[in-house]
């Protein structure tokens, strides 16, 4: 298995160093918006080059503006509402759908996979989806983005095939014993499908987490709006400047940058944070998806 | 016994018996089938509005319509300065996109995979998937700033000589399908390696101990084991990738560009927004988008039938 060979050592030496600019790469502009938002904005507007530490003095003003102001902080429970209304009809819904598609002696199973999966290769698209939603009364609801995300039909064959790979004998015992659908589905299923339901549970969190563009479409009161679309009207519409406003001072653009900065690192800090102990669980959702697909 | 049953008697008779058996299943599907029907099935009907003059006081049926036997719309966005423009756009975004980032996570698994290492394996995994969780306007942001007159990425490449002056590469014309594929590369390389880095661990490891006995050497183990170990999901994801040329998500480039590069920035998904979210053309927009999603539907079927033919490997 060693080798010992110059070629071979030479080879794997370029592995390790190409990976670790990959590494550093990828890493780094995360690295750069968290120095570059306790740096002085002065200085670092002035500055070229490549940053590696934060440029003195060090001033936390950019995180004070941002924690302060009524849209971030309006913007983020509304976020937390969205994820755990959202989150939880997400898991009923996914878990009562998979669990009916993975049933082997359901007459019929296959023309309801079928009614599920068609969604996934015809869509009604941009317009008449947003046509549907005003129609329904949910414009400038919260709801608007809570319901037609309901289920996504990917997570929904991700869920079935955990609930298939559950050996029909113990599924069987438990009917011989007279218990019902509902009862097997939470009694037997779920817990043997504890794994898989974290999976659900990540990517239908990230996604409510990440989801400005509904938003954007369907909201009209600000104060409704979810962290997402508050930070998408400041960095990116460039709104900054009322959000300055707010607080009574004046626009310099120095600190409109600083604010951007300290915006981006408050609102990607929490998935940051916890996603590397959940890596796992992405990961086998990854393998789970695949081999379905 | 009970299969035996099902083969003879006729479908209302099982129907009956399997309603009285697994009534308690069908009703836990209820309302995942109303979801369906409500947020699935019925934005499909409304592609109807395509070939209708929509209002919405008369509704999708009500609504009278278009001219020339309904297929106005589609003459109109055909007819127009912009049909040839958004197409071209999105080809090139779509391509370049494609060139660049379906390649670059093979070559990344493969690397890894020489890896003994395994702690170093497992840090630069979790770094290299990182973006792909961060939300695409925090990442949209960054790009924007970075690539802002003042930025770290404009000032670099300008001191390198690659660009002129400081200025927002944004807004500029031939900097938009690089900043947009570079960016893409960043978000999906780690996360996209994954599929085949499990493909490779799933791979015979006899194979690679009979092509030592043979006097493979390590390159040649890659060459003659890996990859064609490799190819049926590269194939696979090929198909899949092939059958999305022509869908530029609108997300993205609603996040990045401006007016200043409509030009070449546009795409057929974000010139369905404007023209029906922003300027409320529901009609006409429905029927660009419809008219995409057959081109899609069409890319699909043909890149499964080729590849079924070719590698007798498809999809279905």
């Amino acid at each position: 298995m060693k080798y010992k060979n110059r070629a071979y050592t030479v080879f794997t030496f370029f592995n390790y160093l190409v990976l670790g600019f990959l590494g550093i790469a990828c890493l780094y502009p995360f690295y750069y918006v968290i120095i570059a938002s306790i740096s002085d904005p002065v200085k670092l507007i002035a500055y070229d080059g490549l940053l590696l530490t934060p440029l003195k003095n060090i001033t936390l003003a950019g995180y004070r503006l941002v924690l302060s102001n009524k849209l971030v902080l309006s913007g983020y429970k509304n976020t937390l509402i969205i994820l755990f209304i959202g989150l939880t009809i997400n898991l009923i819904l996914t878990i009562m759908g998979a669990y009916v598609l993975s049933l082997k002696d359901l007459l019929l199973r296959k023309p309801l996979t079928i009614f599920v999966i068609i969604t996934m290769y015809f869509s009604g698209g941009m317009i008449p989806s947003y046509l549907n939603v005003r129609d329904l009364g949910m414009m400038d609801s919260l709801l608007s983005l809570i319901i037609p995300e309901a289920v996504t039909t990917g997570n929904l064959i991700i869920m079935r095939s955990a609930f298939l790979a559950v050996p029909d004998s113990l599924s069987e015992a438990a009917r011989m014993d007279g218990a019902t659908h509902l009862q097997i589905l939470t009694k037997v299923m779920i817990p043997l499908a504890k794994a898989t339901i974290a999976v659900m549970v990540l990517y239908y969190g990230v996604a409510h987490w990440n989801a400005w563009f509904n938003a954007s479409i369907y909201l009209r009161s600000s104060d409704k709006y979810p962290l997402q679309l508050v930070l998408r009207n400041i960095l990116i519409e460039g709104q900054a400047n009322e959000m300055l406003a707010d607080v009574g001072m004046r626009e310099s653009p120095q600190t409109l940058q600083l604010i951007k900065y300290a915006l981006i690192v408050v609102s990607a800090a929490p998935i940051m944070c916890i996603y590397p102990f959940l890596q796992k669980f992405f990961e086998k959702g990854v393998m789970i998806g695949a081999v379905k697909g | 016994m009970a299969r035996k049953i099902k083969g003879k008697a006729p479908l209302s008779l099982r129907l009956q018996k399997d309603m009285k058996r697994n009534y308690g299943a069908y009703f836990i599907f209820l309302p995942v089938a109303v979801y369906y029907i409500l947020f699935a099935y019925k934005p499909m009907y409304g592609i109807l509005i395509a070939f209708k003059d929509y209002s919405p006081m008369k509704g999708v049926l009500g609504s009278p319509w278009a001219q020339m036997n309904g297929f106005a719309h589609f003459r109109n966005f055909f007819d127009s300065f912009y049909f040839i423009r958004i197409l071209k756009n999105t080809l090139i975004i779509s391509f370049s996109t494609l060139l660049v980032t379906f390649p670059a996570p093979i070559i990344l698994a493969l690397i890894l995979n020489e890896v003994s290492c395994k702690s170093y394996k497992k840090t630069i995994q979790t770094i290299s998937y990182m973006p792909h969780f961060i939300s695409l306007v925090v990442i949209c942001s960054m790009i924007r700033l970075f690539v802002s007159d003042s930025g770290f990425i404009t000032n670099i490449l300008s001191d390198l000589g690659i660009t002129e002056g400081n200025i927002s590469l944004l807004t500029k014309k031939n900097y938009f399908v690089p900043i947009y594929v570079i960016s893409g590369l960043w978000q999906s390389i780690g996360w996209n390696s994954i599929i085949y880095i499990s493909a490779l661990s799933a791979l015979d490891q006899e194979l690679y101990e009979a092509a030592r006995i043979d006097g493979a050497n390590r390159w040649k183990q890659i060459v003659h084991v890996t990859i064609p170990g490799l190819m049926p999901t590269i194939i696979m994801l090929l198909i899949l990738r092939i059958g999305q040329v022509m869908s530029v998500g609108h997300e993205k480039v609603i996040l990045l560009y401006n007016e200043e590069i409509y030009e070449i920035a546009d795409v057929i998904s974000t010139y369905v927004y404007r023209k029906g979210l922003l300027e409320y053309n529901w009609s006409f927009s429905t029927a660009v988008g419809l008219f995409n999603s057959g081109i899609n539907f069409a890319l699909v079927i043909m890149s499964n039938k080729i590849s079924k033919k070719t590698m007798d490997m498809g999809l279905w």
